[in-house]
């Protein structure tokens, strides 16, 4: 599967009318355990996809709620090791597309040119890495090629047409459109701006476009979706609603509240 | 661990303008930040280089910097080192502490912060350990008229009080950072967030010779002025090359700055980085000397980090050392052989501190204390190598008022 199980998700979608909705989880935060938990609910509550957040000591490009999150998580076990024991648990009772998402030097750390053999076979179908533009780690990207695993390319309000060709260049999957310029997390994005630019940008790229960045309520969602956008990430407003809660089964009731109110706004006609 | 895919290509030169020094270097950012790295480094090859500019660049040097900056011969400290002269025949000080500001800092800060200003950005940031980058920043922004924030580990707020104070004066803002170890690696997270939010309108000043390219070639140049008035003082002054050069390294800007110019003689060149408590201990700044290959703040180097790929915590009694990356370049020539480099614990420092205030009369860094705290180390090695007494000349980097309250507390007068 790996590839083809994002390619397939995204076309039967758009066939049903209905936009993705993908959620992001930081692996350890508050525990591994959690994470395994709380993604399960998360597509039993709707989520179409999961992005498993690799936590990293210094998440550059992360805003307050989860750059803590990943604090959290490094001190309660997060790791590139624990992520692949997530996504194997998920994968045993789920086919939903898992996307890996953190950042280079952990990757760097368990061998880039053996982690995409590894993380397909633990049931990932695609890595996001936040600080790797194309022109860096051709062999991590030669050797997601061979493990048929999609490396999904990052682009910004600030990128021009230069950068989208070097970016699109190798791109397979699925296209992460970031709504603004900002951390994640971040109150003000122009999230109809950001749709509308996205939805350009899928006819440029020949690939399903998502938006990220800034999408935490379902009214958000629903107004990136209307422009036209496949697919939409939730990543802040989980963790949060994860670290109101005191024990396991709150988080994993909170998650699947927020996301059965994610997945309706999205499908309501 | 994978070896580059650029590994072995021809084309990356150990030193040089980048984006690759041998294995290292790169831009490992997020997509948002590249195309400001771009315009900077198309303005950094065109405007940079022009005549225009370097005028402009060097007059503030001369007349507002005080450049070029002495180089004085310290014999007592010499006799202190080596009673006999057997091994260290002389050494030279490179006075950066001179510099306004009282440190070699202020050379990039103008050289960035007028390029800025020709780029039409209209707010400056920056990040700082010791604080000398970030008083340095908040003086250039002050004199060409922009708006400075510095972000500072909330631990270095602490022990480089006077710094904070000076920027304050500066009409600067400093922003405290309270995340992970509080210090220099925490403050350029910050930075890197902050510019990732305002990149239309803000130039991030890099202090350090780290980061995404081009942003080590960029700091570089503008230091190199230190190794080539040095040169061009030797050759005045003794008419010949030094046998070798010593700086102190953390991010490594003013050990590159006087690396450069002696690159492609027969000089030996020495970098000195802070080991803390012992390189043995956990608790060191010791990146060349005991890290591993990883990506930190945008650029391939070398790293302190675990198993996992979570970067450490350094520890330095330097805030300006205290900092678990190294400039790529650093790493490309410790890799390639043609720079050694060693370590000084906080204890050596500290004694070298006292060493040179008595037997010279001027008061060093703490960070550039790790360069001389090695000297007798280093006249040994180089009369080894060349069976004679060796001319050395150091990187006398920057001033220790900074530092008083950290000496006062830790070192007897």
């Amino acid at each position: 599967m790996t590839v083809e199980r994002l390619t397939q998700l995204f076309a039967e979608r758009r066939r049903d009318g209905r936009t993705v909705l993908v959620v992001y989880l930081c692996v350890g935060d508050p525990s591994v355990e959690d994470s395994r938990a709380c993604a399960l609910a998360a597509l039993e509550a709707g989520a179409d996809a999961l992005e498993l957040g690799v936590p990293y000591s210094d998440p550059t490009a992360d805003g307050p709620v989860i750059a803590a999150a990943s604090y959290r998580a490094i001190q309660n076990g997060g790791s590139m090791k624990s992520a692949l024991d997530v996504a194997r648990a998920v994968r045993a009772s789920s086919d939903a597309p898992i996307v890996l998402f953190g950042y280079y030097n952990p990757i760097m750390a368990h061998g880039d040119d053996v982690l995409p053999a590894d993380a397909a076979a633990a049931g990932v179908d695609a890595l996001l890495i936040v600080d790797l533009p194309p022109e860096e780690g051709r062999s991590l990207r030669d050797a997601a090629e061979a493990a048929r695993l999609a490396v999904v390319p990052l682009l910004a309000p600030t990128s021009d047409a230069d950068r989208e060709r070097a970016v699109l260049a190798r791109a397979s999957g699925f296209v992460y459109y970031v709504s603004m310029t900002g951390v994640t997390g971040a109150g003000h994005a122009p999230l109809e701006e950001a749709g509308r630019s996205a939805t350009r940008l899928r006819v440029r790229a020949g690939l399903p476009v998502v938006v990220g960045f800034g999408i935490d309520s379902p009214q958000k969602a629903r107004a990136v979706a209307d422009q036209g956008v496949d697919g939409v990430v939730v990543g802040t407003a989980i963790v949060r609603a994860m670290a109101e809660q005191e024990t396991t089964p709150e988080r994993v009731r909170a998650v699947g509240d927020l996301v059965r109110s994610l997945r309706l706004a999205l499908d309501a006609s | 661990m994978s070896a580059s895919s650029r590994t072995g290509d021809a084309s990356n030169k150990v030193t040089g303008r980048g984006p690759y020094y041998g294995e290292y270097g790169g831009r490992f950012v997020a997509e948002t930040l590249v195309p400001a790295l771009v315009e900077l480094e198309r303005a950094y090859e065109d405007l940079a280089s022009s005549e225009a500019f370097q005028s402009e660049w060097r007059s503030m040097l001369a007349d507002y910097v005080g450049r070029p900056t002495a180089l004085y011969r310290a014999d007592r400290l010499a006799r202190a080192i080596d009673p006999s002269g057997d091994k260290l025949a002389e050494l030279w000080l490179k006075r950066e502490d001179l510099c306004h500001t009282g440190a070699h800092k202020i050379n990039n800060a103008l050289g960035q912060v007028l390029l800025a200003k020709k780029l039409g950005k209209t707010r400056i940031i920056a990040e700082t350990g010791a604080g000398q980058h970030g008083v340095a920043t908040a003086t250039a922004c002050a004199m060409m008229d922009l708006p400075c924030e510095v972000y500072m580990g909330e631990l270095d707020v602490a022990r480089q009080a006077p710094n904070v104070a000076r920027m304050n004066m500066l009409g600067a803002r400093v922003i405290p950072v309270t995340a992970g170890s509080r210090t220099l690696k925490d403050a350029m997270n910050e930075a890197l967030r902050d510019w990732v939010t305002n990149v239309r309108t803000t130039h991030y000043c890099v202090g350090s010779a780290a980061g995404p390219h081009p942003y080590p070639a960029i700091v570089a140049d503008f230091q190199r002025v230190i190794g080539d008035e040095a040169r061009e003082q030797l050759a005045q002054k003794i008419g010949a090359l030094p046998d070798a050069v010593v700086a102190c390294v953390g991010g490594g800007s003013n050990a590159i700055g006087m690396f450069r110019a002696f690159i492609d003689e027969d000089v030996h060149l020495y970098g000195v980085e802070a080991a803390g408590e012992g390189v043995e201990s956990a608790k060191h700044a010791a990146t060349l000397t005991a890290g591993r290959v990883g990506v930190l703040h945008g650029s391939r180097t070398m790293v302190l980090a675990d198993d996992d790929g979570q970067i450490l915590e350094a520890h330095s009694v330097s805030a300006g050392l205290d900092y678990p990356g190294v400039g790529p370049e650093h790493a490309a020539l410790k890799r390639s052989g043609r720079a050694t480099y060693l370590t000084a614990t906080d204890e050596d420092a500290l004694e070298a501190t006292r060493q040179v205030a008595h037997t010279e009369g001027i008061l060093v860094a703490l960070e550039t204390a790790h360069a001389f705290a090695r000297l007798a180390d280093i006249a040994e090695r180089e009369h080894a190598r060349l069976g004679r007494s060796a001319v050395v000349a150091l990187c006398l980097s920057g001033r220790g008022d900074k530092d008083l309250s950290t000496l006062l507390e830790r070192l007897a007068p």
